[in-house]
């Protein structure tokens, strides 16, 4: 089962949670930091990778054997603006790429042609019992989905895998979340965490997953997110409570377990009973 | 006129309610929401909209059925698997579109069109405070640097009509595109953040560019009371790299119990994060703007 | 020679624009006949990204064989360096004193990028 942590603004305890889930579940348990801009999980998880694997991409590469013209079309197929003509000579730059291999098509004078290009790096950490794998972005480079792409190629067949996804709404969080079988979205009980979680959850109804909240930092403000969640018929999974040791703890790099030890059987039935039943429910297990 | 940006780094440091609460010590002023993947400043502003305008950006291709030869040369070139041929015809999968437009340029029958792609609304609104620019990006949409230069150009126009001193502006969170478009330029920054490992590390890169790009720009410790040590390291590190501290607001629950009721903690005069808050902006008016 | 110059305006009087890409206009000063022309660089100013490659080819393409601006970033510098163009950076407050500078041989010639692109 695949199952990403995600929430619509940062700041929410996304990664707090996927990491104490993680904790909770140990033994068979994978989670992934997709958050490949600021990978913040194996901050927690204090080891060195015991595994360390280069990402590339395909970006094109200028052959100057004279055969280019300067016919330009290779730039005007650039819809990124990564390519650069000067005479008959062409610069490209990588940062810019999306590597769609448009340019390669339109030049036909075969001048340019495709070679691999560093991202960033995949780390494999074994951490307290589960398995971490980060994908860290070099830094420079900007696009983080071919990054998230290759590091969700490292899902292992079996056991329980969790994806601490990147904040926002944008391509990476969509890139995250794409066939995982459960999202949790994690939000705050205010306004703007209620805001937020309603942009979360516009963007999920165009992926048609399924998902469930988690409200974080609950307090008499509860009823804001509870109201909203039952008017969407969205199932509120979890309420963890508001302590201010949580922030302390969390400040100092500490895990929620320790704050929370009863967590550990709340995340542990939550994953193992309670998703598995709602998705049983809604016909998709 | 003069802009100053809020800035974090790391979501959830309280950059949106700090610039709320400078909008009303200042009021009136002209404000921007450069925050555009996840807009928040008009839930404590409470703006009326005045004036919306779509924003496009990029291409998106549709796929002409009357010239459609089911060749298939769309799907098997496309990178993205943004072209399913789970049905006959093929189809365009908005959602996983890159926009690079391959399909179109290659299509030997020219069956595809491109058309600029409705990214997302952007709005001219009035507040209390004064008049605000804002955006909507839409879910899973790119270019949101693009988006915030047309919320600033917006801003700064009205700020020069209206002859405002002060535009203030609430910068997304990140280091990527979105905030780069947002601090080019700008007359001050302060970027806000909070004693954890995470807000430092965030800090000191949003720092790094700021310097960059030459913004005169000062540091406020958010919740600094929640980890009094980190709270020296961070201040200890600003010393150290000549960055000015602006001022130090402890935690404190005001701020999500004004939030909840739509208010700024500054409507709560007496209360110490608006003293830290009032401190704060004479500080700014000082030594920055 | 021809000079490129960013401007905020679109003569000497104006503003040097210290930013390259964003520049709000480009002004190609003539060193032999002290003529001026104007570049707008508005569709660039407007790019959401690539505006200092999409710049840089602008000037090499008008025949500019050196740029006189405030800051530059690494992708436009790339591309003025592979086209032969010199790159000098000055504080100078507009074209005029820039123009005198660069007479006087007091500008320097930048050997790298000076500011770190937007992909950082």
């Amino acid at each position: 089962m695949k199952i990403a942590v995600a929430s619509g603004k940062g700041g929410t305890g996304k990664t707090t949670l996927a990491l104490a889930m993680a904790e909770a579940m140990a033994e068979g348990c994978t989670l992934l930091d997709c958050d490949v801009e600021e990978p913040n999980c194996h901050l927690f998880v204090d080891v060195e990778p015991w595994q360390e694997l280069p990402v590339a991409v395909s970006i094109p590469e200028f052959t100057d054997n004279g055969d280019c013209d300067g016919c330009g079309r290779c730039v005007r197929a650039c819809r990124f603006q990564a390519l650069a003509r000067l005479g008959k000579r062409v610069l490209v730059f990588p940062e810019m790429c999306h590597c769609c291999g448009g340019c390669v098509l339109a030049c036909p004078h075969k001048v340019l042609r495709e070679v691999p290009f560093d991202i960033g790096t995949l780390q494999f950490r074994h951490g307290p019992g589960f398995e971490l794998i980060s994908g860290v972005m070099n830094v420079g480079y900007a696009m983080a989905p071919p990054l998230i792409r290759q590091l969700k190629r490292h899902i292992p067949p079996e056991g329980l895998v969790i994806m601490d996804a990147p904040p926002g709404t944008a391509c990476p969080m969509v890139t995250t979340v794409r066939n995982n079988d459960f999202v949790i979205l994690v939000t705050e009980p205010t306004p703007f965490g209620l805001h937020d979680l309603k942009l979360a959850v516009a963007t999920l109804q165009e992926t048609n997953l399924p998902c469930g909240v988690i409200i974080n930092r609950a307090d008499e403000g509860v009823a804001l997110i509870r109201d909203y969640c039952q008017e969407v018929k969205l199932p509120v999974l979890l309420e963890i409570p508001y302590q201010r040791e949580i922030a302390e703890s969390y400040s100092r790099g500490g895990s929620l377990l320790t704050v929370f030890p009863s967590l550990r059987v709340s995340f542990r039935t939550l994953l193992t009973t309670q998703i598995p039943a709602l998705l049983q429910a809604e016909g998709r297990l | 006129m003069k802009e100053l940006l809020i800035i974090s780094g790391k979501g959830g440091a309280g950059k949106t309610c700090l610039t709320a609460a400078l909008a009303t010590l200042v009021a009136p002023c002209v404000l921007a929401d450069c925050d555009v993947d996840a807009a928040d400043l008009h839930l404590l502003l409470k703006p009326e909209t005045q004036k919306s305008e779509p924003f496009y950006s990029g291409v998106m291709p549709e796929i002409i059925y009357d010239r459609c030869v089911d060749c298939y040369r769309c799907y098997s070139l496309c990178r993205f698997g943004a072209i399913s041929i789970l049905t006959t015809h093929p189809r365009i999968l908005a959602d996983a579109c890159e926009g690079c437009g391959v399909c179109a340029d290659q299509c030997p029958e020219e069956a595809i069109v491109l058309h600029d792609r409705h990214c997302g609304e952007w709005y001219m609104s009035s507040t209390p405070c004064g008049t605000m620019a804002h955006a909507r990006l839409h879910p899973g949409a790119e270019n949101s640097g693009k988006l915030v230069t047309a919320v600033r150009q917006a801003a700064k126009a009205a700020a020069e009509a209206e002859g405002r001193e002060l535009l203030l502006s609430d910068g997304p969170p990140g280091i990527g595109c979105a905030v780069i478009a947002a601090m080019t330029g700008v007359d001050a920054a302060l970027i806000v953040t909070e004693p954890s490992l995470s807000g430092m590390h965030d800090m000191k890169r949003v720092a790094k560019l700021a310097r960059n790009f030459e913004v005169d720009f000062q540091v406020v410790i958010n919740k600094a009371d929640i980890n009094p040590e980190l709270s020296d390291e961070i201040a200890a590190f600003c010393r150290r790299n000549d960055i000015g501290i602006a001022g130090t607001i402890p935690f404190d629950p005001l701020f999500t119990t004004a939030l909840r009721q739509g208010k700024t903690v500054m409507e709560y005069p007496d209360s110490v994060p608006a003293q830290a808050i009032r401190q704060i902006w004479q500080h700014v008016q000082e030594k920055l703007l | 020679m021809k000079v490129a110059l960013t401007s905020r305006g679109n003569n000497l009087d104006a503003a040097l624009d210290s930013r390259f890409g964003r520049a709000a206009n480009f002004l190609l000063w003539d060193s032999a006949s002290g003529a001026v022309e104007v570049l707008e660089n508005t569709q660039n100013l407007n790019l959401a990204q690539g505006a200092g490659i999409q710049s840089a080819m602008r000037v090499v393409e008008n025949g500019a064989k050196a740029v006189i601006t405030g800051h530059c970033g690494p992708k436009a510098f790339r591309v003025l360096q592979e086209a032969g163009v010199k790159v000098y950076l000055t504080q100078a407050k507009d074209g005029h004193e820039a123009i005198r500078l660069f007479k006087a041989g007091e500008l320097k010639e930048a050997a790298a990028a000076d500011v770190e692109g937007h992909w950082t």
